[in-house]
């Protein structure tokens, strides 16, 4: 569903984005095609693994059930996620992404470090759609 | 002003869930602003479709499809698609033919009947899609999103959810006094407090719903308008449709991330504030000019980052506008004297044109008992999905 957007498993779990040869600019989701710097003469766009730790930009969560194609089963009664927007400093840019398992937002801040970790978005009896998560650094949960 | 454009009519279906096609709206408010304008269909020489999205086929050719439920009269005839835009790129193309030469006198019609519950993708997958991947891989739907803008500016701003449902009482008192509206009561701070939490930290009270609706303007060259004896008409001076600079370092629906800003510094000003400033440079005025403002307040608290992003305060001052009661009627600067989307709802297509429907009344001191008292300029502003900017400046 998302080919290579994100690699590995444990500490070695990176998101995967793509850099420009010439401009050096990062993009997530990956940009294959063309660098979309408008003062770029173009590069090749190479893939680039982004930052395991970021800070909260911001964050907030989902309370109802969303629409498809977001995939839940509607047979067990919704359990709202939270979503959290990561600043990565090094890439400079904002990732979105579901939280952790169990991480409400009353264990978040605005600032809070969180790092990536892989995670399961939804299973069926035969898939399993793998995904990646936010997790507040240093936190039990 | 060589680029005015001048309102000969106004017209409007009443917003809410009426269960029937969006084709009924939009008819309904076309010969509401011919019958406003004193023209008849056959009068007019262009046509312009502001498209809704169904099934990812848009609109099913708005402006034609108007065009025949008018009566096919051989009308130039346009389609425009821009997302929450498409409303004001279709005054924009209006306007430009007007300009142009191509046209005296043109219909812009907007109109939706809205899907029931969250706005979603059409079917199938479509992994190229940003709007399917934000659903598909995150599950975030537009409330998501206007929470995380509401809890960034009570981390930054101090912003409060007081403060928040402040905005949904000022807003609901005046769509009680808009037959058009879809919600015609006020609202208390305790009403919005007790609603259910939609996406923290915001509650159902402080989001948009979606609604059916429609609007239409009729729009005409200066000289026409003085011919047909409508001189000191409502005139559009400037319409902004610019998009983004990159780097776009605020994140937007409906992206997973932002653009990087490692390789080009990211402009001073963010692509809403740039919208406004679009529209206030071609119209030659400013923030301290307006009289009113339509902006688009999907959110609560995105009404209150509108008033930083047109300038009318400073960064983080929008709640001490607020409080002060600057942008409520009798304010220096009242902001959504129509209800705004708080009661309206989301008619996509429809609602830039029916901001330009409040404004027209309101420069022409026809808005009834939420008028506001001597008003000479107007602003309508609104951000459409995938980097569509839209603003109207009008005057009277
Ligand atoms: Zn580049």
């Amino acid at each position: 569903m998302i080919a290579g957007w994100f690699t590995g498993d444990g500490e070695g779990f990176r998101l995967l984005g793509t850099r420009c040869s010439a401009c050096s600019t990062v993009f997530f989701p990956r940009e294959d095609t063309h660098c979309r710097n408008p003062h770029c003469p173009g590069g090749r766009l190479m893939e680039a693994p982004l930052s395991r730790r970021g800070h909260v930009w911001s964050y907030t969560d989902s309370r109802y059930r969303p629409p498809s194609p977001y995939v839940t089963d509607r047979e067990l009664p919704w359990v709202p996620y939270t979503l959290i927007a990561v600043e990565l400093a090094a890439e400079r840019l904002v990732v979105l992404g579901q939280a952790a398992p169990g991480v409400t937002v009353a264990d978040l801040t605005v600032g809070t470090e969180v790092e990536v970790v892989p995670g399961v978005l939804h299973e069926d009896a035969e898939t399993t759609w793998t995904t990646w998560q936010w997790r507040p650094t240093g936190a039990g949960v | 002003m060589t680029g005015d454009v001048a309102v000969l009519g106004a017209g409007m279906h009443p917003w809410g869930k009426w269960g029937r096609s969006f084709v009924e709206y939009g008819v309904t408010a076309a010969r509401a602003a011919l019958a406003d304008a004193g023209l008849e269909w056959r009068d007019i020489g262009s046509v312009v479709g502001a498209d809704t999205v169904r099934g990812g086929y848009p609109g099913y050719v708005a402006g034609a499809t108007f065009a025949k439920a008018l009566g096919w009269q051989g009308t130039r005839v346009t389609s425009v698609y821009a997302a929450c835009a498409s409303g004001a790129q279709a005054i924009a193309t209006a306007r430009a033919q007007i300009l142009a030469g191509l046209a005296d006198v043109v219909l812009v019609v907007g109109a939706d009947a809205a899907p029931k519950g969250f706005f979603r993708p059409a079917g199938g997958d479509r992994p190229d899609d940003p709007d399917w991947l934000r659903f598909r891989v995150l599950g975030a739907t537009n409330p998501t999103y206007f929470g995380l803008y509401a809890r960034r500016r009570m981390a930054v701003h101090g912003d409060t959810l007081e403060d928040f449902a402040q905005v949904k009482v000022k807003n609901a008192a005046l769509g009680a006094r808009n037959a058009y509206a879809r919600y015609r009561r006020a609202v208390t701070a305790e009403e919005v407090a007790a609603s259910a939490v939609v996406a923290d930290p915001l509650r159902l009270l402080d989001i948009c719903a979606t609604s059916d609706g429609g609007a239409a303007l009729v729009l005409a060259g200066l000289d026409f308008a003085r011919r047909h004896g409508a001189g000191d008409a409502v005139r559009i001076r400037a319409v902004s449709t610019v998009t983004p600079h990159f780097p776009n370092t605020v994140l937007d629906l409906p992206d997973i991330a932002t653009d990087s800003a490692v390789a080009v510094s990211p402009a001073p000003e963010t692509f809403r504030e740039s919208i406004a400033r679009a529209a206030y440079e071609e119209a030659g005025v400013g923030p301290e000019d307006l009289s009113l403002a339509e902006v688009y307040d999907l959110s609560t608290a995105l009404e209150l980052q509108w008033y930083e992003d047109l300038g009318l305060c400073g960064a983080g001052e929008a709640v001490k506008l607020l409080r002060d009661g600057s942008t409520a009627p009798g304010g220096r600067i009242p902001v959504n004297p129509s209800g705004g989307l708080a009661s309206f709802g989301e008619a996509v297509p429809a609602q830039a044109i029916a901001q330009v429907c409040e404004l027209t009344w309101q420069l022409r001191g026809a808005a009834g008992d939420r008028q506001i008292p001597g008003a000479r300029v107007g602003m309508a502003v609104n951000q459409g999905l995938f980097g569509h900017g839209s603003a109207v400046v009008a005057v009277r």
